[in-house]
């Protein structure tokens, strides 16, 4: 068992993944399991580690600090959405840092980061808490580590691939193409927005494009090191 | 005074109001704004989760655009614009490998950064180099009576606090109250709206926006006043699933810019008051003219 994975008293509460408000009348921290409950461990077997995977992160611009984590839970205290994720930001940051790689590229807690920056604003550390939550987002769609048909990778994958080709942003091809991949039911729930949009003269459909789009494609090569356009 | 002009993709698509309102507002004020030649998308907060070193080089073409245009000085009306200029900027600096790679893209396309041009925000610009008391003496019709909720969102203050304050800024405070507005006390003035968030996972995203207006309508609000295209949105686009999940919270929200383009008489056709879901009625009392019914 890994040792920093041990929740401080001051952040008890976050030693129960399922959380109260996603299941009523589940067990309070300390009380015993029931029996007929689905057994899972709350800490990681040092056997699950992907070793080098935290010192990999900390190589990262901007993601130095994360080795001086104190575990304070200041940003799962401010994160507006950690009530939502299934590990907390505190969380994120000590599993990256001890190198469990596969809990926290699986975890839904990267992709619920709004990039607020409440985190990195209050840490006391000075951790760079919402880059490095990118730099894992990164790594998960790099390795197609996310649910099928989740919106909010292949929202971001799309945004990038429409950037890529013609240099800015169509909001409502990008937003019609991600309820197309992701759910047509989460489409008609929004038909009441569809109306208000078009009725005030902002649903439009026509490509937004620089003129020099090629130059958008040329950088992308110098930066991966491709010759030639 | 002149600044180069950097609109983004929001300003011209969904959050065209910003743009529609910012525009003559800083007009009237005597700034000459020039929008940056076929500028790109900054990346925002999507880009970054794909590839953030993309993402900076993304945005450094446009500090690269800016600095070619001869004009020094970038205004970013867009808070995700805003803060990924910075951004790219504080890497730029902060760190040479980053640093190399941006010269090396730019390079390929014949551009050039040097790491000087300042990123401006509207506020910025409004409060430090024009200045509350020539902004008061162009209003006209003062907002009297009117309480507005300044909500500042997040990605203007954090993380770089570059004109105000991370905690508690109060540029446009001050400059609602210079317009003859009301400013509510609304402590959740630098939450976060969701994002988007609102239509990927609405479970969550939704649940922030209703904390939000509610809080805002709590206080005795009329509006709430914005400088996010995104936030604006949010606030704005959502509330028939919002009272069917919560109960109503109808309250309009506006950019700060269309309420100053009001104080300043500004004629309301080209403040693009026509394009929120909740339209915003409220008019100042004291135009002679009686003032023309919104259709909503």
């Amino acid at each position: 068992m890994v040792k920093s994975m041990t929740p401080s008293p001051a952040a008890g509460q976050e030693t129960v993944p399922t959380r109260a408000s996603d299941k009523p009348n589940v067990q309070r921290p300390g009380e015993d399991c029931l029996p007929v409950m689905k057994m899972r461990p709350t800490i990681k077997y040092e056997a699950d580690r992907v070793r080098g995977f935290g010192r990999e992160i900390m190589a990262v611009p901007g993601c130095e600090q994360l080795q001086s984590c104190i575990q304070c839970g200041t940003c799962s205290g401010v994160c507006p959405l950690s009530i939502y994720m299934d590990h907390t930001p505190r969380q994120v940051m000590a599993l990256t840092r001890a190198d469990f790689k596969n809990e926290v590229l699986r975890s839904r807690t990267i992709w619920l980061c709004a990039s607020c920056y409440a985190c990195t604003v209050e840490c006391p550390q000075k951790i760079r808490i919402t880059d490095i939550m990118y730099e894992l987002k990164q790594r998960a769609i790099l390795e197609g580590i996310y649910p099928k048909r989740f919106p909010i990778p292949i929202l971001a994958y799309d945004f990038s691939e429409m950037v890529k080709k013609n240099g800015r942003i169509t909001e409502m091809i990008l937003v019609i193409k991600l309820f197309l991949k992701t759910s047509w039911l989460a489409a008609l729930g929004n038909w009441r927005l569809g109306i208000d949009l078009m009725r005030t003269g902002r649903f439009s459909l026509k490509t937004e494009r620089i003129r020099q789009h090629g130059d958008i494609a040329r950088m992308m090569d110098a930066i991966d090191g491709k010759k030639g356009s | 005074m002149k600044y180069s002009y950097f609109p983004g993709c929001s300003l011209k698509g969904l959050g065209r109001a910003y743009e529609e309102s910012l525009l003559p507002v800083m007009e009237h004020l005597g700034v000459e704004l020039q929008e940056l030649d076929d500028w790109n998308c900054c990346g925002a907060t999507a880009y970054m989760a794909v590839d953030e070193v993309k993402a900076c080089v993304l945005a450094a073409r446009n500090l690269a655009l800016a600095e070619k245009s001869g004009l020094n000085q970038v205004m970013a009306p867009c808070a995700a614009c805003y803060l990924v200029l910075n951004k790219a900027k504080h890497y730029f600096h902060d760190f040479p490998a980053m640093k190399a790679t941006m010269d090396r893209a730019l390079d390929a396309v014949g551009l050039h950064y040097s790491g000087d041009t300042p990123v401006r925000h509207p506020l910025d610009i409004l409060l430090n180099d024009i200045g509350i008391e020539a902004i008061k003496q162009k209003v006209e019709k003062p907002l009297k009576g009117l309480k507005v909720a300044t909500y500042y969102g997040c990605q203007i203050v954090r993380p770089y606090a570059t004109f105000d304050d991370p905690y508690n800024p109060t540029t446009m405070d001050r400059l609602m109250e210079a317009l003859g507005a009301t400013v509510v006390h609304y402590p959740l003035k630098t939450k976060c709206c969701g994002g988007s968030l609102t239509g990927t996972l609405p479970d969550a995203g939704l649940r922030l926006v209703y904390i939000l207006l509610c809080e805002a309508k709590k206080r005795g609000a009329d509006c709430i006043a914005t400088v996010c295209p995104l936030c604006q949105f949010n606030l704005d686009g959502y509330h028939a699933q919002l009272e069917s999940k919560y109960g109503d919270v109808m309250l309009p929200t506006v950019y700060f810019t269309q309420l100053m383009g009001l104080a300043f008489g500004l004629p309301e056709k080209r403040l693009g008051l026509n394009r929120a879901a909740v339209p915003f009625k409220w008019r100042p009392s004291d135009a002679a003219p009686a003032p023309a019914p919104v259709t909503a």
